[in-house]
């Protein structure tokens, strides 16, 4: 449910929605002030119309906003469910489910509620489930039910169910669940490995059956989404202001107006008695003037524009069905055209800062392609020529019966390396096709289905089936494949699984001929140290390639093989068989009993996989940020997933001045890192701004050392993790003696205002669990100081609810316009609580899009959202409401300075007409042709010229000072109005010898001048004349003469002569000679000042937006954003930069761990999830006694909650892998010691003992920027590490803070917690210490 | 929204390729430029200067004779007289001397003015009843609430024309009188044709009179309490100037929108010998029939003799005005050439 209102409840709750609207309730307030004979100045009719209008056509485009937001609700309300009532299947609405029904699901079906899941089709009451309407995750994830009810299989059997549930109250946690089924007197502990949520999806299982537990609102899905707000525009919210102030000077002038009222009535209007008595209330002048205030406020009330608000209402629909309309908006893949489902934030669209978006389905297409790979030294894959004719897809059919259409791949010289038969290309395919976890199905000959668990994997193993190597199927010992069309079946020996720690899987098969070979695939970084030295110089080429593939922003993974010898295999087998039966420390001795195995292998080749971006993605970001916008990633996904595609989309670049991640576990670690971020950009900035390091270096101390944090570090070494980072990096020469600085002068600047200079390139990452930290209330403003220096923020594992404090941090905090954009149901809230929410529509979820204020179906259409129609609307809005504010005070104060001619009596100046029409009908429409059509710019110009968005972010068109430029104007055109009139018509007579002075005449003038001006001066604001603006600015004023002469003439003269005393006034007045003079003397009186003002303006200050106008057919060289010119700057430290790179370039292509979970090895080795004889299935189940899915669920927990000091105490155990786990519960940095393992020791000759000199713990850019440090440094180098030399001996040895801002590489090596590097950085990195690791064991 | 089309496929929903949903509609985007608004200042500022120089010279050929009578002369016993309430009805006639050095050329109009009187406040411009002065009998029976206190006399008459306005109206009347050679001659003026053309014919009719005299169709009603006169004999020479379409009436009945007004009184009839060129200069003596009382609200009364152009009476405002603006315009014009010339950075911006 979304909607707001239904039929009953929507004119009472409408309208009492529209008057808590100010202006509404202002407008009633007048309205009754008006029924007041004493008081009422004006016909109740001229305020009574324009807020009816008000009124009605609010209603109704609420009515129908809600309409559609009925009819999405009942698309999902009323999708089918089928439901188990009295034991049999029935068809029923979703709305209709309720708490303890029974459903059924089937493949591929959106689970309607949050679900009991009692029993599937799948062995074992298993399912798998798509979680990524929920978290964004996109591999799958298994579920089983209680084991008591898996057997329940039948519709029947289900029926009789009565079990219980006791469980927890509707919450928003989504990994959580607690609960207890009592069944038949036994208790059974129901966790969330039992539970189906709602917004997920069953995939790969049949069909399964659950309870209902929570529905409707009730879900996790729902108590996640937040509350629908009223969103409102800063405008909206400016505009509300200024009307208040506007009233407020409206009761000045009323104030004014009634003490000059006081004043006359006591000096001359008690003389004028006789003539004119006072109304019978009133005996004394003084009451008189309070009635006058009142009906002054009456008068004037239309300073304060009633049609202001349904024209800007109007105007905002206008723009929405622009953005409806836009072509260049419609998706014709997925026939979506973009959505502006709220009418009402158009122009806020033209102001966005911060844009957060979400990963999977939104900058991604969760596509995974096989798009290039690396075979003994050849790279194949390369579109050679991106601009040349499209490279022919390659055609595998005649080649290869079983091959996937849909399988894209271009470069034919791989075919042909199969087709020849070359071994290498050969033997790379069958390890694609044998090393994997994926499960096929074969619906029939040929049709075969591959459920992958990672994305990843499906598309390694689809590779190999194309070119020849085709997975056919599987049992827990065999694997069956169809090699160049010759069927082969391989004994599986085993499965070395993946895991985190790990990065890499294997298999060990034997081929029907008998030879025993294992196979591994794994991250690079893994892989490339454990080949057998002869491989050196294939290492070498290959790790060339990964580079580039990296550099490409694709997924790699490095392949390698080992063959065994039966001997080997014997003896490793009984090993591994005594590791996994140990009792303890299980894990670890499995761990290292494969890493025993993974040795000496021979390298194949390696496989690049292209993470799909959506369409345009790369090109967007880059023109968004520069158009000065702020793109922050928050996703549900995994940090090195979300760092790599902050790659692929150029958010993240290799010219980043520096990259922080923020990772730490506790509060404290935390905070630490991110003022060392923030310490450390100052002094980047600094460097970088021409050595004037040494303040900041004073600061840097004066901060430290005022926090304490010395004193923490020295005591109990809790946080020396950054000691452990910074001990990866000892300077390797010591630095030179610096040229004395002068003496830091202590910095005076507090460190917020230090942030707002910090120039330069940074990005932040930020994992979950650090950041619900960041986001308490004490850390706040420094997460947000710090995040908002940086160009790209990264939130990866952020849960739903975090997202949408992200978004509410930086609303409230940064004051800034926020864009959410997301597809799932998992950025619902996130959209929500955004100034604006954007959906990806053309997905299968709606939820994001019915929450959404936006909706369409690729990425890329943001920057036309933005920058054309948001930069179109803000402007619009802005000289629409500069216009009608002005318009409204020229028209309104000429009252005020009749007032001083007619005795304050509250008498008008003009026609009651008049001022009913002036802003309903007069003045309405041009200003409306202004606010719908207006450009300054082409469209296709404010792509090109992104710059033009910014005076939108700055709010430079509409604001506080314009207002009051426009008000100042319309006085001044209200002084001109009034006064030229005066002048002329007090003394002129018409050429018959009637006096002019008359007021119907005076009215009549002052009426046309108005109307005359106002319309020049919108001819002056319209910068773009269409047809359309052509016929209202003439229509309107040809409306205003016919509309008068019919209002003066004597029909209706003759029908209602009371109402119409105005007769023939228009007629005689508008023939005067002198009425035109007078007018065009007003009007250029008006007129040329502006005129003047804006050439001036245009002429000493011209705009981009001018200057791109007015060059309009000039082709232009593209501007370099200012960024850009400071970071060439920058390369005087070059070689930081490419030392970075190289670090960075392993990490990042381990494109194997991204999508992949531990746990299916087993599950396959089990058996568990195959149909296979229940003597098989038997046989594997006694062998593998532990609960493959306790596995699963334990090592995820491991990896993300559990503080590792479970495998602290394993560390003792000599081949203890778990020794190397992360300790995740810290920060980044001691992630970087944690490298230091045994393990590293024996295998890394690299890694020798160096003592720390306690000086150079600091890490200077040149350390920090990568592993090249070992080199000799070269010139700007060693000018670099000498400035900061001097910082580092500042800093007392042992506290080593620099080693918190580890490079990006260095740290997602340590995450991965393997001695994870390539041989390459490994040698450098590893100088890490034997003392670090016992800190962190010490720490554990 | 507006995407809903009949036809299948793939496109099916893709919004209308025109230009108007497009916004691609072909525009004209005029932008100011030095060369479109210099010479327009330019222009405006000699267009203004040519209006101003043949309007001063236009202005230049009028007369205007003007004479504050309100203590003048005799008169000022008649001011005194008034002063005390109690004589608000008596009339009395005063005479003032004018002398005109040039002779007014060309028709001549004459006109009463009145200063510091409000005729623009708000209830009193409300208070009248415009359906009972087009002739409306229920209106002339029942007069509209506006017009309180002044629609019932003391004995609950309803009073015709009610409210304040007509209450309140100027009755001085004036007989002028031309010192040609010792022995005065009347000049005759026109009392009639003073008034709009809508006024007189449109906007104040008398009521349907079905073979009545116009006071048997006024029966039942009573004159404004400041009357000496019932409306149906406001004029005592011409029957058809009777009853609410009474030229003197109308005119005061269009209220004036400042305190200060002139309100005509009739036109020189250029018939007869003298008048025929106009008023000959020399001495003129005005017979003012006193009535109205101007000093309880501190007013002014006075005479105006103006001739007339194309243009109207006598106003130097307009010509002065326009060749000030003419000035300042060209002022305005000569400072932004100079700093279009010499800071001007519209030229240098397009080429970067």
């Amino acid at each position: 449910m979304t909607s707001k209102y239904n039929v009953i409840t929507f004119l009472p709750v409408n309208l009492f929605e529209q008057f808590q609207e100010v202006a509404n309730t202002y407008f009633l307030f007048l309205l009754i002030l008006q029924l007041i004979p004493q008081i009422s100045s004006l016909s109740w009719f001229t305020t009574i119309v324009p807020l009816a209008l008000v009124l009605i056509i609010t209603a109704v485009k609420d009515a129908t906003d809600d309409y559609f937001r009925h009819k999405s609700d009942n698309q999902v309300n009323n999708r089918q469910s089928q439901v188990l009532i009295r034991g049999s299947l029935q068809h029923e609405k979703w709305m209709n489910v309720r708490v303890g029904d029974i459903i059924k699901l089937e493949n591929n079906q959106f689970v309607a509620a949050d679900l009991l899941l009692l029993s599937s089709t799948e062995p074992h009451g298993l399912c798998y489930i798509e979680t990524a309407e929920l978290d964004g995750e996109t591999n799958m994830k298994v579920r089983q039910s209680v084991s008591v009810t898996s057997e329940l299989g039948d519709p029947n059997n289900l029926f009789s169910f009565d079990g219980e549930v006791v469980c927890e109250p509707p919450n928003n946690k989504l990994d959580r669940f607690c609960g207890t089924l009592y069944w038949r007197d036994k208790k059974y502990t129901l966790t969330n490995q039992n539970m189906l949520l709602r917004g997920c999806v069953l995939r790969n299982t049949e069909a399964c059956y659950g309870l209902v537990i929570f529905a409707g609102p009730d879900t996790k899905l729902m108590q996640n989404s937040g509350r629908t707000k009223f969103k409102r525009t800063s405008i909206d919210r400016l505009m509300n202001t200024l009307v208040l102030w506007i009233f407020g000077f409206l009761v000045c002038m009323g104030v004014i107006l009634a003490v000059g009222d006081a004043v006359w009535e006591r000096e001359v209007g008690s003389l004028f008695q006789s003539y004119l008595p006072w109304d019978p209330p009133v005996n004394n002048f003084l009451f008189n003037a309070f009635l006058s205030f009142w009906s002054y406020v009456i008068i004037l009330n239309t300073v304060v524009p009633i049609s202001l608000y349904v024209s800007v209402e109007v105007i905002r629909l206008g723009h929405s069905y622009f953005i409806n309309w836009d072509q260049q908006m419609f998706c014709s893949q997925c026939n979506t055209a973009a959505e502006a489902r709220t009418t009402t934030l158009n122009e806020e669209l033209g102001q966005v800062e911060y844009i957060f978006s979400d990963k999977t389905g939104t900058l991604t297409q969760n596509i995974m392609s096989f798009n290039k790979c690396s075979i003994n030294g050849q790279t194949y894959g390369e579109v050679t020529d991106p601009l040349g004719p499209q490279a022919k897809r390659l055609d595998f059919t005649p080649f290869n019966p079983l091959a996937d259409l849909d399988f894209c791949f271009y470069d034919d010289t791989l075919l042909e390396s199969v087709k020849v038969g070359d071994s290498h290309t050969h033997k790379f395919f069958r390890l694609l096709s044998l090393c994997h976890t994926v499960m096929s199905e074969e619906k029939s000959e040929g049709e075969l289905v591959y459920k992958a668990q990672s994305p990843d994997e499906g598309a390694l193993v689809t590779a190999a089936r194309n070119f020849g190597f085709v997975f056919r199927s599987r049992t827990p010992g065999t694997i069956t494949t169809t090699e160049m069309g010759r069927p082969v079946t391989y004994t599986l020996l085993a499965i070395l699984d993946f895991n985190n720690i790990r990065k890499r899987m294997s298999v060990i098969v034997r081929s029907p001929e008998g030879r025993i070979r294992l196979y591994c695939k794994g991250a690079d970084t893994v892989l490339l140290e454990r080949l057998h030295p002869c491989n050196q110089e294939l290492m070498n080429i290959t790790s060339d390639h990964l580079n580039e593939y990296a550099a490409d922003g694709l997924r790699t993974l490095a392949l390698a093989y080992r063959d065994l010898s039966e001997d080997e295999w014997e003896a490793w087998s009984e090993s591994h068989r005594c590791a996994d039966k140990a009792s303890d420390c299980r894990e670890d001795r499995v761990a290292a009993a494969y890493e025993q195995i993974e040795q000496d292998m021979m390298l194949l080749g390696a496989t690049a996989i292209e993470d799909k971006l959506q369409e345009g993605v790369p090109e967007t970001i880059a023109v968004l940020s520069l158009a000065n916008i702020k793109i922050w990633v928050l996703t549900g996904d995994k940090q090195e997933t979300a760092v790599n595609i902050g790659y692929s989309c150029k958010m993240l670049t290799d010219d980043m001045t520096e990259v922080f991640i923020i990772n730490g576990h506790t509060v404290q670690s935390v905070r630490q890192e991110l003022r060392r971020a923030r310490e450390r950009m100052i002094e980047l900035s600094r460097t970088r701004d021409g050595g004037k390091e040494s303040g900041m270096e004073g600061w840097g101390e004066a901060y430290f050392s005022g926090n304490g944090l010395r004193g923490g570090q020295e005591g109990d070494g809790t946080e020396s993790g950054g000691g452990g980072g910074g001990g990866g990096k000892p300077p390797q020469c010591p630095p030179p003696p610096p040229p004395p600085p002068p003496p830091p002068p202590p910095p005076p600047s507090p460190p917020s205002n230090l942030m707002d200079n910090v120039s330069g390139e940074f990005a932040l990452i930020v994992n979950g669990h650090s950041l619900a930290h960041a986001l308490e209330a004490d850390m706040e403003t420094e997460f947000v100081s710090t995040a908002c220096a940086c160009k790209a923020v990264i939130c990866c594992r952020v849960t739903p609810l975090q997202k949408a404090q992200v978004v509410e941090l930086i609303k409230t905090h940064k004051k800034a316009v926020t864009l959410a954009i997301g597809d799932g149901a998992n950025d619902v809230s996130m959209i929500k609580s955004a100034h604006i929410g954007v959906g990806i529509s053309g997905q299968e979820g709606i939820q994001a899009v019915l929450s959404s204020d936006y909706s369409f179906s690729q990425f890329r259409f943001l920057q036309r959202l933005l920058l054309v129609h948001g930069r179109w609307s803000y402007l619009r809005m802005c000289r629409f409401l500069c216009y009608f504010f002005y318009k409204n005070f020229a028209f309104t104060m000429v009252h005020f300075w009749f007032g001083f001619f007619c005795g304050f009596s509250a008498q008008t100046v003009y026609d009651q007409y008049f001022i009913t029409l002036y802003n309903i009908v007069y003045t309405s429409l041009p200003v409306l042709a202004m606010g719908i059509f207006d450009q300054d710019v082409p469209d296709h110009r404010s792509l090109e010229y992104p710059k033009l968005y910014e005076p939108g972010q700055l709010n430079l068109l509409f604001n506080k000072k314009e207002f009051f430029i426009c008000i100042t104007q319309g006085i001044y055109t209200s002084v001109v109005l009034f006064f030229v009139p005066y002048a002329v018509l007090s003394d002129a007579t018409q050429s018959n010898g009637v006096p002019l002075a008359d007021y119907q005449t005076f009215a009549v003038t002052t009426a046309t001048a108005l109307v005359i001006v106002v319309s020049v001066q919108i001819a002056l604001d319209t910068g773009f004349w269409t047809v359309i603006n052509h016929v209202f600015v003439w229509g309107s004023v040809g409306c205003y003469f016919s509309i008068m002469l019919a209002l003066h003439s004597q029909s209706l003269f003759r029908i209602f002569p009371n109402q119409f005393h105005f007769v023939g006034s228009a007629q005689s007045t508008l023939l005067q000679p002198v009425v035109w003079l007078t007018i065009a003397l007003a009007t250029a009186i008006c007129i040329v000042p502006v005129l003047a003002f804006r050439f001036l303006k245009l002429d000493l200050k011209p705009q981009l937006s001018d200057t791109v106008r007015y060059t309009q057919l000039v082709r232009q060289k593209k501007r370099k954003p200012a960024g850009r010119s400071v970071g060439s700057a920058w390369r005087g430290v070059g070689m930081v930069a490419e030392g970075r790179l190289g670090a960075r370039g392993g990490s990042r292509r381990s494109g194997y761990a991204f999508a992949h979970q531990e746990g299916f090895g087993e599950l396959i080795t089990s058996g568990k999830n195959m149909r296979l004889s229940s003597q098989a299935l038997a046989n594997f189940a006694s062998r593998h006694s532990s609960s493959w899915i306790d596995t699963l669920r334990r090592k995820k927990h491991n990896h993300t909650h559990t503080p590792p000091s479970a495998s602290g105490e394993c560390s003792p155990a000599p081949s203890c892998v778990s020794g190397s786990l992360p300790p995740l519960s810290n920060s980044s940095s001691v992630l970087g010691g944690s490298q230091e393992t045994p393990i590293e020791e024996e295998t890394v000759p690299a890694c020798d003992v160096q003592p720390v000199p306690a000086v150079s713990t600091k890490t200077h850019p040149a350390a920090a920027a990568g592993p090249e440090s070992a080199a000799p440094p070269g010139p700007a180098q060693a000018s670099s590490s000498s400035v900061l030399g001097s910082s580092a001996v500042r800093c007392h040895g042992g506290d080593s803070p620099g080693g918190w801002t580890l490079s990006l590489g260095s740290v997602q090596e340590a995450l991965f917690g393997w001695k994870g590097f390539a041989g390459r950085s490994g040698a450098s990195n590893s100088q890490g210490l034997p003392p670090v690791a016992k800190e962190t064991s010490h720490i554990e | 929204m507006g995407k809903v089309k009949g036809k299948p496929g793939p496109l099916a929903r893709r919004p209308d390729n025109s230009a108007f949903k497009q916004q691609r509609l072909p525009a004209w985007s005029p932008m100011l430029t030095a060369n479109t608004v210099l010479p327009f200042f330019y222009f405006m500022a000699l267009i203004c200067m040519l209006l101003g120089v043949w309007l001063l010279l236009t202005v230049q050929r009028t007369q205007e004779v003007k004479m504050d009578y309100t203590k003048a002369g005799e008169c000022s016993r008649c001011f005194e007289k008034l002063k005390n309430e109690s004589n608000a009805g008596q009339s009395c006639i005063c005479t003032v001397v004018l002398h005109i050095e040039k002779p007014l050329k060309g028709d001549v109009f004459f006109y009463y003015g009145l200063k510091n009187f409000h005729q623009n406040l708000r209830r009193y411009m409300d208070s009248r009843d415009d359906g009972q002065m087009v002739g409306r009998k229920t209106n002339l029976k029942n007069p509209s609430s506006y017009c309180m206190p002044f629609d019932r006399d003391q004995n609950g008459l309803p009073i015709a024309p009610c409210g304040a306005v007509a209450n309140s109206m100027f009755n001085d009347s004036f007989t002028l009188y031309y010192n040609k050679l010792g022995s005065p001659v009347k000049v005759p003026l026109l009392r009639r044709g003073i008034s709009w053309y809508t006024d007189k014919n449109v906007k104040y009719r008398n009521p349907k009179m079905d073979n009545l005299t116009l006071a048997q169709v006024f029966e039942g009603t009573a004159k404004p309490l400041f009357w000496q006169k019932p409306v149906y004999e406001l004029d005592p020479f011409d029957q058809t100037n009777n009853g609410f379409i009474n030229d003197d009436l109308i005119v005061w009945m269009r209220e004036a929108a400042f305190p200060n007004f002139k309100k005509l009184y009739g036109v020189l009839h250029r018939g007869d010998d003298p008048f025929t060129k106009g008023l000959p200069a020399g001495t003129y003596t005005i017979e003012i029939s006193y009535n109205f009382p101007v000093q309880h609200f501190q007013g002014r009364k006075e005479l105006v003799l103006t001739t007339l152009t194309w243009f109207g009476g006598q106003n130097h405002f307009l010509p002065i005005a326009y060749l000030v603006t003419s000035s300042l315009i060209l002022l305005v014009a000569i400072v932004l050439t100079v700093v279009w010339w010499k800071f001007g950075k519209t030229g240098m911006n397009m080429e970067e």
